[in-house]
């Protein structure tokens, strides 16, 4: 087989400095009950054409060649080459968590690099190395705020992405930490200012706000953060669509920010894998979970960098860690720091330019359900007709219409998010556009 | 003496921030095809920012030359042997890159119509059932991102199941031996954890075990082979004292790499355990990850699988959210689907015939390193090794040279180092997992570099102790990291400090 390097020859040797006859007398000991009754009903091993042409397959199965119009959380930004390039040396991605630090600086600045552009993105002071994904990110700082001041309920705004609420249901349960909702603004789509002082009070850990919200609403920060700190707790800011901190005000007034950066670089690949991020304000990185590297010298004196503060880790502190995440999403993370350097300032927020010019030439042929202001994102009335109805239609042309909201919020049935990036093309938001007034 | 490596030129990078200047740029938009929107008149000028500051400029000739530099201060698979124990570090083939990448697949929107995702699904659904054929159970989810997220998963569904039957019970046994994840992982399901001593051989101390397990116990999370690399001899009967008691054994997979197509979880009393795809299925690690933790379980255990679930109607796939007894979400989306793609394509180049001869070359690379190596290292626990073999310092720490010591002397050889220090209930702990994907020569290449080691301790051990000698950083200062904390670039202030 070609993956197993090695000739019967050298096994035989290998055998008999063993001093044993057999490969099978290697697990002779495990009791017979154990062992496997029956070879395992796989195939035989295939070829590496077979394979290919295998995944081939499913891929066609799959939307090809299709114009898509769908965000809610993931997004279709252009992929510049450099990154696969980057990703697929060997040295990044057959390389293991950098705990050997000598062996593995490339990683190691990396990652510190990435922590410094999450910082100067969000205008939080400490970042994480990544967390699984956006979605699991919001559990743990909320987890995080429940450490921070010893209180236990969260309120999240309905406007977060559904599926990052679920998650954070699944997380709390058993937490002792119960979950309540703050509704949102009928008309302009935004958090609900007046629910949320209503239902703060001193058990309250964290607000959890997210903008552009999942309504593609940019939301008011600065006023539920005063609101938030007036009660004595935190402001957890959570982001789905990272370009558009290329051009939106940073969530400095938030204590904890937790973010999906798919955006950057990120192929939507089904859902996964993806690289969430925990930033924070600098006081609060010992509660923080996850790995963080940190600037050291040698023995030499020269400048180097090293996994740090593991005492908050589970592998050092057991039960009592900050969290029981171990691997996180390193290569993903690369990901996005070539991506964030490739871009850099200027491209960042031209990039984030584009999306916003785009996204609001379609939204001005259609009618709008919020007043809100909003990015490359928005939510729009189909009037009388059904989502389904319209997206069916466009199916036919080749495009893949908006997200029906109706799953997620009952009381928005009949309306539809739709996305505009960089990657749609004016042809096409006109045949949207169309779709909508036939 | 050592043969594996030379010196040779290493580039020096600064770091990205530092290589940036005014007016550089590595991208190109393309031309803007709709009319020009001004941010602070859409947004609010109260929701505009300024520029990043200090975000990168930079071209991008700079952008591969400094990843490039940074990627030869790594040591990786690709460049040799990486016996970390309990992560099985093996060879992970490029044509799992390159299918995850088909565009189809790469570029399939998690909520595009179920009709235009069928591919996809046919993957999720193949994957869960070769997984289960692997494992002897009942089925699978794929959603959980990493091991220690599968670990949640399982302990979540085991509560569930409890709850179900009307008390969820207080407390997980976890073996001394065991992942700090098993632990951390109780917590946050709500249970409290008691820690079970090994006996002498490494092994579960089944009579202790059976005194300890009562009604207040919710499962034991077991690891088998178990972090010394030993098989569990009576798992079969630590899972029936489990079962007696209405409790469930949770096996950490974070060892299958030992058991594939010799023996089944499934087959030994096992009612939950997760998969590292990263480890046992080859999906690389990244420096990091991303991982996959799938979840496989018992029959009892399925109305609490995460949702959606996947189901088949007539010839078409699709998501099944109505699962009233569902534990929730661990995560959005279906799980790290591009790690998926890779499992399966890893597992349909063995086929079932190519994984048990994977195993069993796994199991032969543990037992010729441990059989080169036990005339020069104490090997605490003398049962028969597995895929891994775990050596104690105790020969060498009396020369005032430990583990962790010898594992930077490794570098110096051309090596990585094995997992230092792990599982606690070694003394001095050199824990060596080599894999499948190695050959005799590069086998021989480590056996002789740590007898070397074991010579020069004798000879010279201060030399040791500075190791590594001859690599680009040398030992590097954690306390000082940890004491106070730098996780960021910041520009130097105008007024120079006096150098310290």
């Amino acid at each position: 087989m070609r993956y197993l390097p090695k000739s019967d020859l050298e096994r035989r040797e290998m055998l008999s400095t063993i001093g044993v006859n057999s490969l099978e007398d290697l697990f002779s000991h495990l009791p017979e009950e154990v062992r496997i009754k029956q070879p395992l009903q796989i195939a035989p091993g295939k070829s590496e054409y077979d394979i290919v042409d295998y995944f081939r397959a499913r891929g066609t199965e799959n939307a090809n060649g299709y114009s898509s119009f769908l965000g809610a959380g993931v997004y279709n930004h252009y992929r510049p080459v450099l990154v696969d390039t980057v990703v697929s040396r060997g040295e990044f991605l057959t390389s293991y968590t950098p705990y050997q630090a000598e062996l593995a600086q490339g990683t190691l600045i990396s990652i510190f690099e990435f922590q410094t552009m999450i910082c100067q993105l969000t205008g939080m002071e400490v970042a994480n190395a990544s967390m699984y994904d956006g979605s699991s990110a919001v559990p743990e700082a909320a987890m995080m705020a429940m450490r921070l001041t010893n209180r236990d309920e969260i309120l999240v705004a309905r406007t977060v992405h559904p599926e990052y609420r679920e998650v954070l249901a699944t997380y709390a349960q058993h937490q002792g930490m119960p979950v309540h909702e703050i509704g949102y603004h009928p008309e302009s789509g935004r958090i609900d200012l007046e629910d949320l002082d209503r239902q703060l009070n001193d058990k309250v850990a964290a607000v959890i706000l997210q903008s552009p919200n999942f309504f593609g609403v940019i939301d008011d920060v600065k006023k539920a953060a005063e609101i938030t700190h007036r009660h004595g707790a935190l402001l957890v800011f959570v982001f789905t669509e990272a370009v558009s901190l290329g051009l939106l005000e940073p969530p400095s007034d938030a204590d904890i920010v937790a973010g999906e950066l798919q955006s950057f670089a990120i192929p939507p690949s089904y859902g996964g894998p993806y690289a969430g991020i925990i930033a924070a304000k600098e006081k609060f990185i010992r509660q923080m979970p996850g790995r963080i590297v940190g600037e050291t010298k040698d023995t030499h004196g020269h400048q180097s960098y090293c996994l740090t503060l593991s005492t908050r880790e589970q592998h050092i502190r057991r039960e009592k860690a900050t969290s029981n995440i171990c691997t996180n999403q390193a290569l993903i993370a690369l990901m996005a720091t070539v991506f964030m350097t490739i871009y850099g300032k200027q491209g960042l927020r031209e990039l984030a330019g584009q999306n916003l010019s785009k996204a609001h030439y379609l939204a001005s042929q259609l009618p709008l359900r919020f007043t809100g202001p909003f990015f490359n994102e928005f939510v729009v009335n189909t009037n009388g007709r059904s989502p389904e109805q319209i997206n069916d239609a466009l199916l036919g042309e080749k495009i893949i219409g908006g997200l029906p909201l109706k799953r997620f919020y009952p009381e928005l049935d009949g309306a539809m998010l739709l996305c505009a990036t960089e990657m749609n093309r004016r042809e096409q938001m006109d045949r949207v556009a169309e779709a909508f007034h036939q | 003496m050592i043969k594996k490596t030379s010196p040779h030129i290493v580039q020096n990078e600064a770091l990205i921030f530092q290589r940036s200047s005014p007016g550089k740029i590595g991208y190109q938009l393309p031309e803007l095809d709709v009319p020009h929107v001004d941010p602070a008149s859409a947004l609010g000028p109260e929701n505009t920012r300024g520029e990043i500051e200090h975000f990168p400029e930079v071209s991008e000739v700079d952008v591969i030359r400094h990843f490039t530099r940074l990627s030869t201060y790594n040591y990786a698979i690709d460049l040799g042997l990486y016996p970390l124990g309990s992560c099985t570090m093996k060879y992970n083939p490029r044509v799992n890159e390159q299918v995850a990448r088909i565009d189809g697949l790469a570029w399939a929107h998690p909520y595009q119509p179920e009709s235009l995702s069928q591919g996809a699904m046919e993957i999720v659904a193949e994957l869960e059932k070769v997984l289960r054929e692997i494992t002897g159970m009942d089925a699978v989810t794929l959603q959980p991102a990493a091991g220690a997220h599968g670990e949640f998963t399982g302990i979540l569904l085991v509560r569930a199941f409890l709850e179900a039957q009307g008390n969820p019970r207080k407390k997980i046994l976890i073996p001394d031996s065991a992942h700090g994840t098993n632990p951390a992982t109780a917590m946050m399901v709500g249970y409290r954890v008691e820690n079970i001593r090994s006996k002498e051989n490494g092994m579960v101390d089944v009579e202790a075990l059976e005194r300890v397990v009562d009604e207040d116990v919710a499962a034991l999370m077991v690891t088998n082979p178990n972090t010394v690399g030993v098989f569990e001899k009576d798992i079969a009967k630590v899972a029936g004292i489990l079962h007696a008691k209405g409790a469930q054994v949770y096996m950490d997979g974070a060892n299958m790499n030992a058991l594939v197509g010799i023996a089944r979880p499934g087959d030994f009393g096992v009612d939950v355990m997760h998969l590292n795809l990263h480890k046992t299925f080859s999906t690389p690690h990244g420096g990091g990850g991303p991982g996959s933790g799938a979840v496989a379980v018992k029959q009892h255990l399925i109305p609490f699988l995460p949702s959606p679930r996947l189901q088949r109607k007539g010839d078409q796939w699709s998501w099944n959210y109505e699962l009233p007894q569902s534990i929730g979400r661990v995560r959005s989306f279906y799980g790290n689907f591009g790690v998926l793609v890779r499992a399966l394509a890893y597992i349909m180049a063995h086929g079932g015939p190519g994984l048990r001869n994977a195993t069993m070359d796994a199991l032969l690379n543990a037992n010729y390193l441990r059989a080169l190596l036990e005339p020069y290292y104490e090997l605490p626990h003398q049962a028969q090794t597995m895929h891994e073999c775990v050596f104690s310092d105790v020969r060498q720490a009396k020369l005032g040279v430990h583990t962790g010591d010898i594992a930077k002397r490794l570098i110096d050889y051309g090596f990585h180092p094995y997992t230092v220090s792990f599982p606690l209930i070694v003394k001095g702990a050199m824990m060596i997992e080599p894999t499948e994907t190695e050959g005799k020569g590069e086998l021989d290449l480590f056996a002789d570099a740590l007898i070397s080691i074991a010579k020069e301790i004798e000879e010279d051990p201060k030399m040791v102790l500075k190791a590594p000698l001859l690599t680009r950083t040398s030992r590097v200062d954690e306390v000082a990291a940890a004491r106070k904390p730098v996780v960021r670039w910041k520009p130097q202030p105008p007024t120079s400090k006096a150098a310290d």
